[in-house]
């Protein structure tokens, strides 16, 4: 798949400095600093024709080898005319991991931010209803981060515990 | 006693909504087939909003991935959409097999193949057969569950296992295919157009069907785009995009089959593209079966990818330095350390896999694109203005699988 005209767009918008590109097999991956992206976005969806977000997700590189910042959040974006894709990465960190939406982009991201912010606790600001989407309103942690143990931290903190004398 | 006009305690900003009525759907209910629940607002018999409440079986797959390796995730992947379970492993190793740079060998390809499109026959069986089934057609249903049986005895007769196969693993298979599952799926290939035929003159035509199921939850093409919507869904809504010919993986680029596509976009749309791709994948499993290609099931033993039979395990001494440095959690594959996102079309939609490795025979992290989880989203904008009993239809349409759902 050949990207260059998708390149040019991101050159003219944002300049040659602002990005980063890389490939592996075929994910063509394109690396803009957190306060860039809504722009990287922007141009991507309405001057290459970026119409569809298949995916967003995150990971925590906390214990990764030669990692700098300590989430990254992945942008899959797909062109449907042309199917091409392109990986938008950018990078957050402790202590205010934060990121504009890009609901007003692709409603598609609804759930996916939710999900990320549900999983990683990094908040998507402009978002329209950001709750916890898999695990219960109360629940403290952010299960998908490294330094969250595989088998939980035991009981939640307010799990009812009904005393064998009361029931 | 003399009437007397009882004071409205609700508050001034809900005062003119006070007549409507919110209904709690789920978590357990017939119609929903899975767990999974609803809180719809209603006036009279109309939804006016519709909020999903997710996660009852969140178990925490994706944090499973980052525990166990390669081979093993793949039970856990089975178990996420287990209506098609052999497909998900497909997906899952053909992400990691793009992730290692392996080549699979031909047959390998070819069977993989079948399996994939027998389990989009499965699903579509299930999903067509229960559609109808909350609409009261229960005929159809019977017809579809009858075939799927025989779609299990295929799996069962290839990996042991009828429900979670796990038959796939990296670099190949669990184990080669026998003439038993040949003649098993030429007999499928030969059988199953009498009861699609059955099904399609049930439903296709049916006054009552066709009354609960046009112009119900429509979904244009502009939204299918904006919302993310893949596969079947975004097909019927006109979307012409099919990873099989697009992205082509396994097979499919030797064998010749048609993408099905509607333009209405409502739930008879729907279900007449899984109607079509039903027929399709029958075209391709005909095919493949006829041009099965001989030789191993597994890359050469000289890649160092896959575990070597009992045989060379027990009597030889490669066959067992082999499996050792497979089994050790500190040996295995030689992985790079990179990420990587692939995806296969399954029968819900594109479902994808984005690895990132770092260097061990684990993921560091292993994310699941859920079809059902982008399709559940929409459900609000599709139910929007429609009464409440389009809700199970347009549930019916969308084929959520709430352990994919949730994982």
């Amino acid at each position: 798949m050949d990207h260059r005209s998708t390149l040019s767009v991101l050159r003219s918008q944002l300049g040659e400095q602002a990005f980063v590109t890389s490939e592996f097999r075929d994910n063509f991956r394109i690396e803009v600093p957190a306060e860039r992206v809504l722009d990287a976005l922007l141009a991507l969806k309405d001057q290459a024709g970026f119409d569809m977000l298949a995916e967003l997700t995150a990971v925590d590189y906390l214990h990764y080898p030669n990692a700098r910042d300590r989430y990254g959040v992945v942008y899959c974006l797909l062109n449907t005319t042309t199917g091409e894709r392109v990986f938008v990465k950018t990078f957050v960190n402790d202590p205010d991991p934060c990121l504009p939406s890009v609901f007003p982009l692709w409603k598609g991201a609804d759930w996916l931010e939710r999900e990320v912010y549900d999983m990683f606790g990094i908040v998507f600001e402009g978002h329209p209803d950001l709750r916890r989407i898999l695990l219960p309103e109360g629940f403290r942690s952010y299960p998908l981060r490294k330094d969250y143990p595989l088998r939980g931290r035991l009981e939640r903190h307010n799990f009812p515990v009904i005393p064998r004398a009361e029931s | 006693m003399p009437l007397q006009e009882v004071e409205s305690f609700v508050g001034e900003e809900t005062a003119d909504k006070d007549f409507l009525y919110t209904l709690n759907f789920g978590p357990q209910h017939p119609a929903t087939h899975t767990t999974l629940r609803l809180i719809l607002t209603l006036d009279g018999e109309t939804v006016i909003r519709a909020v999903p409440d997710i996660g009852y079986l969140h178990s925490g797959f994706e944090k499973l991935g980052e525990d166990l390796d390669f081979n093993q995730y793949v039970t856990i992947v089975d178990r996420m959409n287990y209506i098609s379970p052999i497909a998900n492993e497909i997906a899952w190793h053909h992400v990691v097999e793009k992730l290692l740079g392996i080549e699979i060998t031909p047959r390998c390809r070819y069977i993989r193949t079948i399996m994939a499109e027998i389990a989009r026959i499965s699903d579509h069986l299930l999903n067509v057969g229960t559609a109808a089934l909350d609409l009261g057609a229960f005929t159809a249903f019977l017809y579809a569950f009858y075939q799927r049986e025989k779609c299990y005895d295929i799996y069962e007769t290839a990996a042991g296992q009828r429900f979670h196969p796990s038959y796939t693993r990296v670099g190949g298979l669990m184990a080669d295919v026998t003439d038993d599952w040949i003649r098993k799926v030429r007999d499928f290939v030969v059988g199953f157009p009498k009861a699609h035929s059955d099904i399609s003159k049930l439903l296709n035509k049916n006054r009552i069907f066709m009354d609960r199921t046009q112009g119900i939850g429509v979904l244009s093409r502009e939204d299918a785009i904006n919302l993310s919507v893949t596969g079947p869904l975004a097909r019927a809504s006109g979307v012409v995009r099919d990873l099989r010919k697009d992205e082509p993986y396994l097979a499919y680029s030797e064998l010749d089959f048609q993408v099905v596509c509607a333009k209405e976009g409502d739930c008879y749309a729907r279900y007449m593209v899984r109607m079509g791709e039903m027929l399709e994948s029958l075209k391709i499993i005909q095919q493949a079966i006829e041009n099965l290609p001989s030789g191993p099931v597994n890359v050469d033993i000289e890649g160092k990818a896959v575990i070597p039979d009992k045989s060379a395990t027990y009597r030889s001494i490669e066959g067992l330095i082999q499996h050792f440095e497979l089994i050790m959690t500190n040996r295995q594959w030689k992985v790079p350390v990179e990420e990587v996102y692939g995806a296969n079309e399954t029968a819900n939609g594109e479902l994808g896999f984005y690895i990132v490795a770092d260097g061990t025979g684990r993921a560091y992290r292993a994310r699941t694109r859920p079809p059902s989880f982008i399709h559940f989203a929409i459900f609000p904008y599709l139910i929007e203005g429609h009464l409440i009993s389009d809700v199970p239809a347009i549930l019916g349409s969308l084929n959520i699988i709430a352990a994919e759902l949730d994982r």
